[in-house]
């Protein structure tokens, strides 16, 4: 059973898809409870798969589509590999995949209007294509599931205001900018290694000795910037904050946490396992400091531009922008801590990033306003959202026990053990600066209009509104924000244990 | 390049989803040059060596009976099909894309009236800037 849990992850949504949109936009109840069965069924099982790997039964599950079989050691058809991270990503997927369904049981239907179907297809579609990314072998198919994904998400963001359309074009633009980089990239390995299955083109690669070879070098360049487009790399990050902050709610609640983690987690599989790390960081390349500068460079300037914003959403972006910075600076370290350590912050940033912008998207949604004077006094009137997000705050500034602290403790060792001092740096710097911003909100959040500040943004909408007064938000929408606020307290806590499985997957 | 260029330094968002589909045929011309050899044919293989028509009989004519009998298939004579394939996904892919994004640019140019994008920029900066 278990080595067919790969394919069914992707089945269940896939059919998912099907079936809402044959339902039609009459029922848009049914719908919900179509994708939240058919995620749930998903994270369920992609769930069995972790236990599966970890038990240590299979260390591997590998899964050819069609039944091709093996032959003279290459593979003819298209593989399916799971192991320990791509199980935890895939979980990770899913799971808030499921989690944010639950949100948008409200949300869809104020909107999105007449197209909850397709939203709900589009999301689920979505899922399979994240999934697929994270789970496939072949770097082919890998181009076409992250083109899926894209489409999926490019549609998605196109449903907001009308801000939002011209942010999905933009990402249109940039998205296939990216995937056609990466694609070229494929195709110069291709012609040298005459194989498209991961694992295969490294054995080529090192049997072959090809690991200075002119087109080897272009091809990881090419496919470094089409990813590096797709997750938002610090110069390459334009389409993103708009993007991500005029989409529906629920749209930005879903992508924001998984669609840039994704392509780190791309990015550490190309670096490891397709080109390895003899070839990464042992050649007579300059990258690897290069690289680790403009992380460096994406992760002050991402936290200084947030500092800048006064909008909630768009703080909440510039901030991806410098947890990619993170990430790939982690990444780039060259031992095993940083990039377990990256690793570790894919999940951790996963979970309290969903957090923070479902905490946003409810204060948006009930104060009618998405600058920091939102939270004016909030603490008093929404007592259980504020929590959530404090837990999401807390984790993104780095306080123990929440994950971020965790994560960020694990990156900064990595950067003194490789002797990057210019990364643990820039780390404690952004750390400060979320504190600055994260305080600034609960300062108003608490003590409400703060005398002596001059209030040059005052909100007369909400204040001359006495009739209805700011209340919470209904338990479809505070039990996913608990569900995340509770997951980067559990990762934090557990942060020993699945450290030392990711680092031991990684060697 | 040339599409990359346009899509990067045009106003027009329609001349840059033309850039866009320049960029996206020149990587799938990429892929299929990489499949030529000089000396193949189509890649279609007759099973049958007796039943197979004129077409497939000339490629096999010049390998001898021996080669037909036991159907084994000398690479050369055959260019490498891997490539098309996987540009036939490619092409779907690319056709998906720029259909979305003339949809999504139909939509916007029901909101903001043009298709240039200084002047939707203009338009929007009154409100809000970023």
């Amino acid at each position: 059973m278990t080595e067919h849990f790969p394919i069914l992850i992707l089945l269940v949504p896939l059919f998912g898809a099907l079936i809402v949109i044959l339902l039609g936009r009459e029922r848009s109840e049914q719908c919900w409870m179509t994708s939240l069965v058919s995620l749930g069924i998903s994270s369920i099982i992609s769930l069995f798969t972790v236990i599966a790997v970890l038990s240590g039964k299979v260390q591997t599950i590998r899964y050819r589509m069609g039944g091709w079989p093996e032959s003279e050691g290459y593979e003819v058809g298209i593989e399916l590999r799971v192991d320990i991270l791509a199980a935890l990503v895939v979980f990770a997927v899913t799971f808030v995949g499921f989690v944010n369904t639950i949100y948008s049981k409200t949300r869809a239907e104020a909107e999105v209007q007449g197209k909850v179907p397709f939203f709900y297809a589009l999301i689920q579609l979505l899922i399979v294509g994240l999934c697929g990314i994270v789970m496939t072998n072949d770097a082919f198919n890998l181009y076409v599931l992250i083109e899926i994904t894209s489409l999926t998400s490019y549609a998605l963001i196109a449903m907001g205001n009308r801000r939002a359309a011209l942010s999905s074009f933009n990402y249109v633009i940039m998205g296939t900018i990216g995937a056609s980089f990466y694609l070229l990239g494929v195709g110069y390995l291709y012609i040298k290694t005459g194989t498209l299955n991961i694992d295969d083109i490294h054995m080529v690669l090192g049997n072959d000795n090809l690991w200075d070879h002119q087109s080897i070098i272009v091809a990881f360049i090419f496919i470094m910037l089409g990813v590096w487009t797709k997750m938002a790399f610090f110069p390459l990050h334009g389409w993103l904050p708009n993007a991500y902050s005029y989409a529906p709610s629920m749209t930005g609640t879903f992508m924001a946490p998984l669609m840039t983690k994704v392509m780190v987690y791309v990015m550490i599989r190309v670096m490891v396992w397709l080109f390895g790390y003899e070839f990464v960081f042992l050649g007579q390349h300059v990258w690897g400091e290069l690289i680790i500068w403009m992380s460096v460079l994406a992760i002050v300037a991402g936290s200084l531009l947030a500092l800048a914003r006064t909008d909630i959403k768009k703080m909440l972006t510039y901030l991806i922008v410098a947890e990619v910075g993170y990430m790939v600076g982690g990444a780039w370290l060259g031992n095993v801590t940083g990039q377990a350590g990256a690793f570790y912050h894919i999940l951790s940033d996963a979970a309290m990033t969903f957090c923070l912008f479902i905490a946003a998207s409810i204060v948006v949604l009930r104060v009618g306003d998405s600058r920091i004077n939102a939270f004016n006094d909030l603490f008093r009137k929404m007592p259980l959202t504020m929590i959530g997000f404090t837990v999401g705050a807390l984790s993104m500034i780095g306080l123990p026990p929440t994950c971020g602290f965790f994560s960020k403790w694990y990156l900064i060792s990595g950067g003194i053990e490789a002797g990057q001092w210019e990364y643990v740096c820039a780390l404690i710097f952004s750390s400060l600066v979320n504190a600055i911003i994260f305080f600034r909100i609960f300062e108003r959040a608490y003590f409400g209009k703060i005398s002596g500040v001059k209030e040059d943004l005052s909100l007369p909408d909400v204040d001359a509104n006495p009739s209805k007064g700011i209340k919470e938000v209904p338990w479809s929408m505070l039990i996913p924000l608990f569900i995340a606020s509770g997951s980067v307290l559990l990762l934090g806590i557990m942060n020993r244990s699945l450290f030392e499985w990711i680092q031991a997957a990684l060697k | 390049m040339i599409g990359l260029y346009a899509m990067i330094t045009k106003n027009n968002l329609i001349k840059k989803l033309i850039g866009m589909a320049i960029f996206q045929t020149a990587i799938i011309l990429f892929y299929v040059s990489v499949g030529v050899k000089d000396t193949a044919g189509i890649p279609i293989i007759s099973h049958h060596g007796s039943e197979h028509h004129q077409e497939s009989s000339d490629i096999h004519s010049e390998e001898g009976p021996a080669n037909v009998e036991h159907h084994t298939i000398d690479k050369d004579k055959y260019a490498n099909p891997l490539p098309h394939v996987l540009m036939l996904t490619a092409i779907v892919v690319g056709v998906s894309t720029l259909g979305l994004a003339l949809a999504i640019s139909q939509k916007i140019y029901k909101s903001f009236g043009t298709l240039e994008e200084d002047e939707i920029l203009n338009q929007l900066r009154p409100g809000e800037h970023d």
